[in-house]
């Protein structure tokens, strides 16, 4: 099964899949019902974990779901635009959801990166986290060394960097040692899971 | 004693505010969206700020353990200036967010027929969205402007029991409780109402649709003189149950007519439940 598929299959279990179901045919036919459906989202469907689809919530499942139903000429305007205009819990089940929306077609491959220059840019360590998912493998290298050096600064877990192994480089292992430096130099401790990165970096470099 | 700031702007405070707050049980706020002390000249810096106090605000908040909503609208001050009025076009977007539990602060600031055209605007707002209300009430002329607050809240068809008219003193209090509406009062530490002030009123009137809140903002006031009221509300004998009442209980019940409020997390370490960023508290490399 796709994503949006199991997504889909585990909504059906919960009390509010009516709603969802009911939303889904809306956004299809009328993608202008999309506005309200997406911010209801929590509301209607409910924030609980979802069974069997470890890492998602209802909300944010009913959302990806949503997104994915527009139709194919309106899809990129209404993603860039429920981003722009949603809440933080909006906001993070449009980036969990691009991944999905970019193999299924409704993204054009590279569409959605703007958004995580933005989650990316804030301070909130759920967006940050959310940016850092598979589609972060649009991100330049540059701007993904500077991502991830950023979680370790917010004490965001680096499971949550996708791909963190194959691809973090010697520039990002120089930038963890630099951090390591001030972090000894003002007596406090690095974080545990980037002090371990930087140690795999530094033997695999010797 | 826990605490429930039904108007406080958050934004205009600093993290030590949070802190303190969450150490006396202030464990929930609602923030409304008002002026900023600098008028704005367009609506894009009224939707960035909207924004926040859905967005960054409740975050930050959260790192406390305090729960943080919204009530949103274009306030009175800035409804006379042309420039902002698309602001209004823009609300409902807004008012159909999860945190928005009511819409606010609006009202009367001069009385001129641009703030009574905005006033009866997001009175209809806030019956087709659902929501209560949150009504100001202006500095100069309060008297006045409170009784025709109340003539265009009636005049609108919204329940009384949805709307809360703020910024209450001795002279305005009567006739809001005479309208069915929630009175709120705004403990300042020299303006509009203090904690022996206040316990004298709630003594005369009864606690029932009593709203007691800091209004803290950029301005000389304090997050905490909810928690005085309360300890003076004990020191002239009212029980910690009547202080609950008063201080949690009432404002949970206004704010829940929204259908929106979700206390989890109060009092929560903002640190615990997740990784959600300790990055304010720890305050960066």
């Amino acid at each position: 099964m796709t994503r949006p598929e199991r997504l889909r299959a585990a909504l059906r279990g919960t009390p509010r899949a009516e709603w969802v179901d009911a939303a889904l045919t809306a956004a299809a036919e009328r993608p202008e019902t999309i506005g309200r459906s997406f911010t209801q989202a929590g509301r209607r469907a409910g924030r609980t974990p979802l069974p069997g689809v470890p890492g998602w919530t209802a909300d944010e499942a009913a959302r990806a779901l949503l997104l994915a139903a527009l139709p194919a000429d309106r899809a990129e305007a209404e993603i860039g635009d429920l981003y722009r205009h949603g809440d933080a819990d909006e906001k993070r089940a449009v980036l969990k959801a691009l991944p999905a929306l970019a193999a299924g077609g409704a993204l054009s491959s590279a569409a959605g990166l703007p958004l995580l220059h933005d989650a990316i840019r804030t301070n909130d360590a759920r967006l940050l986290a959310a940016a850092l998912g598979p589609y972060a493998r649009h991100l330049d290298q540059a701007a993904w060394r500077q991502a991830v050096l950023k979680c370790v600064f917010m004490g965001v877990p680096l499971t949550a960097v996708d791909g963190l192994e194959e691809r973090a480089d010697r520039e990002l292992a120089a930038m963890l040692a630099g951090f390591a430096d001030e972090r000894a130099a003002a007596g406090r401790p690095m974080p545990a899971d980037a002090a371990a990165l930087l140690d795999r970096l530094t033997r695999e470099e010797s | 004693m826990r605490i429930f700031d039904p108007h406080i702007h958050m934004t205009s405070r600093t993290t030590d505010d949070y802190a303190r707050m969450a150490a006396a049980g202030v464990l929930a706020v609602v923030e409304p969206a008002f002026w900023l002390g600098q008028p704005r000249t367009g609506p894009g810096s009224f939707t960035d700020y909207f924004d926040s106090l859905i967005g960054w605000e409740p975050y930050r908040a959260a790192q406390f353990g305090v729960v943080h909503h919204a009530t949103i609208a274009l306030n009175p001050k800035e409804a006379n200036d042309p420039r902002c009025r698309p602001v209004l076009d823009l609300l409902p977007r807004y008012l159909d967010k999860d945190r928005v539990v009511a819409v606010g602060e609006i009202g009367y600031d001069s009385m001129t027929p641009e703030e009574d055209d905005a006033f009866e605007r997001q009175l209809d707002l806030a019956v087709e969205h659902d929501l209560p209300a949150l009504v100001h009430t202006p500095h100069r002329d309060k008297a006045g402007g409170t009784r025709r607050t109340l003539e265009v809240v009636a005049a609108s068809g919204i329940a009384p029991e949805r709307v809360a008219v703020d910024h209450l003193n001795e002279v305005t209090v009567g006739m809001v409780r005479d309208s069915g509406c929630w009175t709120g009062f705004s403990i300042y530490p020299e303006t509009k109402m203090s904690p022996p002030r206040m316990v004298e009123i709630l003594r005369r009137y009864g606690l029932e649709r009593m709203l007691v809140n800091s209004a803290a903002d950029w301005g000389v006031s304090d997050p905490l003189l909810t928690l005085e009221t309360g300890r003076a509300m004990l020191a002239a004998g009212f029980t910690e149950d009547d202080v609950d009442r008063v201080l949690w209980r009432n404002p949970v019940e206004f704010y829940r007519q929204s259908g929106r409020l979700d206390l989890t997390g109060a009092g929560a370490d903002g640190d615990q439940p997740t990784f959600a960023g300790s990055s304010i508290k720890r305050g960066g490399s």
